[in-house]
C-alpha cells in the first residue's frame, strides 16, 4: 500500500517545520494576541463591574436625597408649626400683658380716686368741723333771741357752706 | 439503434462503478479497474493512477503533459545514505524519470540506488530528504501562516487591547476564541492557559494545509500519510507528558474486580496508543478521500471521452456540478478536520489530566 507507506523525508520536515512554527508562533503570536484578548476581556468585565457598582452608588444617592428632601419637608412642617406657635403665643402674651398693664393701670387709679376722695373727705370733714365751730361760735356769740331769726340765721350759714 | 443501447448500457455500468468507488475507499489502493474505462483503450488512460499521482508526494509540481512535453517545477533532491553520503541536486536530472545521474534514479517516483549497469542495488540504502512538493507547499503555507498571524499580534500590540478588531485581525480573532472557549476550556479546565499555544499551532497547521490543499495543481499536504503521522505522534508526547499518576493508576489497576484486570489492563494500555494512531488514520483519511471524490469527479468527463466524446461533453457539466459540490464540502472539511484533530488532542489531553481535578477538588 503505497499510500500508507510514510516517506522519510516528509517525517523529518514536517517535524522541523512543526517545531519551528511552534516556537516561532508561540512567543510572536500566540502569547501576544492570547495577552491581549485577555486584558481586553478582563478590560470589559471590569468596565460592566464598575458600571453595576456606579449604577448602585446613583441609586443609593438617589434613596438618600429622597429620604433627605422627607426629612427637609418634614422639618419645614415643624418649623412652620413652631413658628405659627410663636407667634400665637407672643399675640396671646401681648394680650395678657397688655391685660394685665390695664388692669394694674385701673386698679392705681381706682386706688388713687380712692385716696384723694378719703383726703377730699377728711378735708371735708375738717372743713365741716372748723365751720360748725365758726358757726356754733357765731351763734354763740349771737344772741339767742330770736327764735326765728336763730333758724335763718343757721340757714344763712348753712348756704354759705358750700361743699366744693 | 443497437450502438446506441450498448452506449448507453456502457455509460450506465460507468457510472455504477464509479458509485461503488466512491462508497469503498480502499478499492482505489488495490488499483481496481474502473469498469468502463478499462474496456476502453486502459493504456492511453488510467484513472486510478492519475489519481494516485494526485494525492501522492511527488519531486516535481506536474501540471500538464502536452505531447510529449511535460510542463512541471522540478524540487531539490535531497539524498542520504550511509554508503554514499549526502547527494544533492535538482529533479530535472533524472529528465523525468528516464536518466540515471549520480548513481540515482527515479522509479515510478521513487528515487533508488542503481549499480554501474542500470540495474537496483538492493545494498544500497537511501534515505530521501528531498523537498518534495509536499515539503514545498507545507513550507510556502507555514511562511503564510506565520506572517499572517504576527502580523495580527502585532497588530494587537500596536493598537492595545481596548480597540476593536480590523482586517484580517477580525477573521482571526472568532477562530482564536473558538479554539480556547469552545477546545481548551471545556476540556482542560483551568490548565488550558498552558497547552493554548500548542492547541492553536496544531489548528492553523492543519488548517491552512487543507486550505492550500485544496488549491487546484498544488499537493495534498494534509492527505499524507506522513505528515498525519509527526501530528498524531506530538500529540501522543503531548498526552504522556501531562498525565498524572491517576491516569497511570487507572490503567495498571483499573477499578474492576480481580479477574477482570488480565482482560482490562492491556485494553487500557492499548487506549494510549490507539488514540493518537486514530487521530492520524482520521486527519489522513478524511482527507485523501476528499481529494479523490474530487479527482473521480474529474475523471469522469475523461472516462467518459475516452468513450466517446460527445458523452465526454455531455457528462461534463454533470461532473464539474458535482465537483464544485464536493469542493465546497471540502473547504468545510478543512475547518472540521483541524477542530476535530484539535479538539480531540484536547480531550485525551484532558482525560489524562483527570486524576488532577479530583485531586484538587478534595484539597
Amino acid at each position: 500500500m503505497e499510500l500508507l507507506n510514510p516517506g522519510v523525508g516528509l517525517l523529518v520536515w514536517t517535524l522541523l517545520a512543526f517545531l519551528v512554527v511552534f516556537f516561532l508562533l508561540k512567543s510572536f503570536a500566540w502569547k501576544p494576541i492570547l495577552a491581549s484578548l485577555k486584558e481586553r476581556e478582563t478590560g470589559i468585565a471590569d468596565a460592566i463591574a464598575s458600571a453595576d457598582k456606579v449604577k448602585a452608588e446613583m441609586a443609593a444617592l438617589k434613596n438618600e436625597n429622597e429620604a433627605m428632601m422627607a426629612r427637609a419637608r418634614e422639618e419645614r412642617a415643624v418649623m412652620i408649626k413652631e413658628a405659627k406657635e410663636t407667634a400665637d403665643k407672643m399675640v396671646s402674651d401681648a394680650k395678657d400683658k397688655a391685660k394685665s398693664e390695664y388692669d394694674r393701670i385701673v386698679a392705681e387709679a381706682q386706688s388713687a380716686i380712692m385716696q384723694q376722695k378719703n383726703a377730699a373727705l377728711t378735708d371735708v370733714k375738717n372743713q365741716v368741723g372748723t365751720l360748725v365751730i365758726e358757726v356754733a361760735e357765731k351763734v354763740l356769740s349771737r344772741e339767742l333771741s330770736n327764735k326765728g331769726d336763730q333758724e335763718n340765721y343757721i340757714k344763712q350759714l348753712a348756704e354759705a357752706v358750700k361743699l366744693n | 439503434m443497437g450502438m446506441a443501447s450498448k452506449s448507453i448500457k456502457t455509460l450506465l455500468v460507468a457510472v455504477f462503478s464509479i458509485f461503488l468507488l466512491l462508497f469503498s475507499a480502499n478499492s482505489f489502493a488495490s488499483d481496481a479497474p474502473v469498469g468502463g474505462a478499462e474496456k476502453h483503450e486502459a493504456s492511453s488512460f488510467d484513472p486510478a493512477k492519475l489519481i494516485m499521482e494526485h494525492i501522492m508526494d511527488a519531486h516535481e509540481f506536474h501540471f500538464a503533459t502536452i505531447g510529449e512535453k511535460h510542463i512541471s517545477i522540478p524540487l531539490p533532491v535531497i539524498l542520504y545514505s550511509p554508503e554514499r553520503g549526502l547527494t544533492m541536486f535538482n529533479y530535472s536530472k533524472f529528465n523525468h524519470g528516464h536518466d540515471v545521474y549520480q548513481g540515482y534514479k527515479s522509479a515510478e517516483g521513487h528515487i533508488i540506488a542503481v549499480n554501474e549497469v542500470g540495474e537496483h542495488d538492493t545494498t544500497i540504502t537511501v534515505y530521501d530528504m528531498s523537498l518534495t512538493r509536499n515539503v514545498i507547499q507545507m513550507f510556502i503555507a507555514l511562511i503564510l501562516l506565520c506572517l499572517l498571524m504576527i502580523g495580527v499580534a502585532n497588530k494587537y500590540k500596536r493598537n492595545g487591547a481596548k480597540v476593536a478588531p480590523s482586517g484580517f485581525q477580525n477573521a482571526v480573532e472568532p477562530v482564536i476564541t473558538f479554539v480556547r472557549d469552545e477546545v481548551g476550556k471545556p476540556n482542560l479546565g483551568h490548565a488550558y492557559e498552558k497547552f493554548m499555544p500548542y492547541l492553536l499551532t496544531v489548528f492553523f497547521f492543519i488548517l491552512i494545509n487543507n486550505l492550500m490543499g485544496l488549491i487546484p495543481g498544488s499537493a495534498n499536504v494534509t492527505g499524507n500519510i506522513a505528515f498525519t503521522i509527526v501530528l498524531g505522534v506530538i500529540s501522543f508526547f503531548v498526552i504522556l507528558f501531562s498525565t498524572n499518576r491517576h491516569f497511570w493508576a487507572h490503567i495498571f489497576n483499573p477499578p474492576v474486580p480481580g479477574f477482570v484486570k488480565p482482560i482490562l489492563v492491556p485494553v487500557e494500555f492499548l487506549g494510549i496508543f490507539t488514540k493518537p494512531f486514530a487521530l492520524i488514520v482520521r486527519l489522513f483519511a478524511n482527507m485523501v478521500a476528499g481529494h479523490i471524490v474530487i479527482t473521480c469527479f474529474v475523471m469522469l468527463i475523461f472516462i467518459f471521452g475516452a468513450m466517446s466524446k460527445v458523452a465526454g461533453w455531455g457528462f461534463a457539466p454533470v461532473s464539474m456540478a458535482f465537483t464544485i459540490f464536493i469542493y465546497f464540502i471540502e473547504i468545510l472539511v478543512a475547518f472540521i478536520q483541524a477542530f476535530i484533530f484539535t479538539n480531540l488532542t484536547a480531550v485525551f489531553i484532558g482525560q489524562s489530566m483527570e486524576g488532577a481535578h479530583h485531586d484538587e477538588a478534595h484539597h
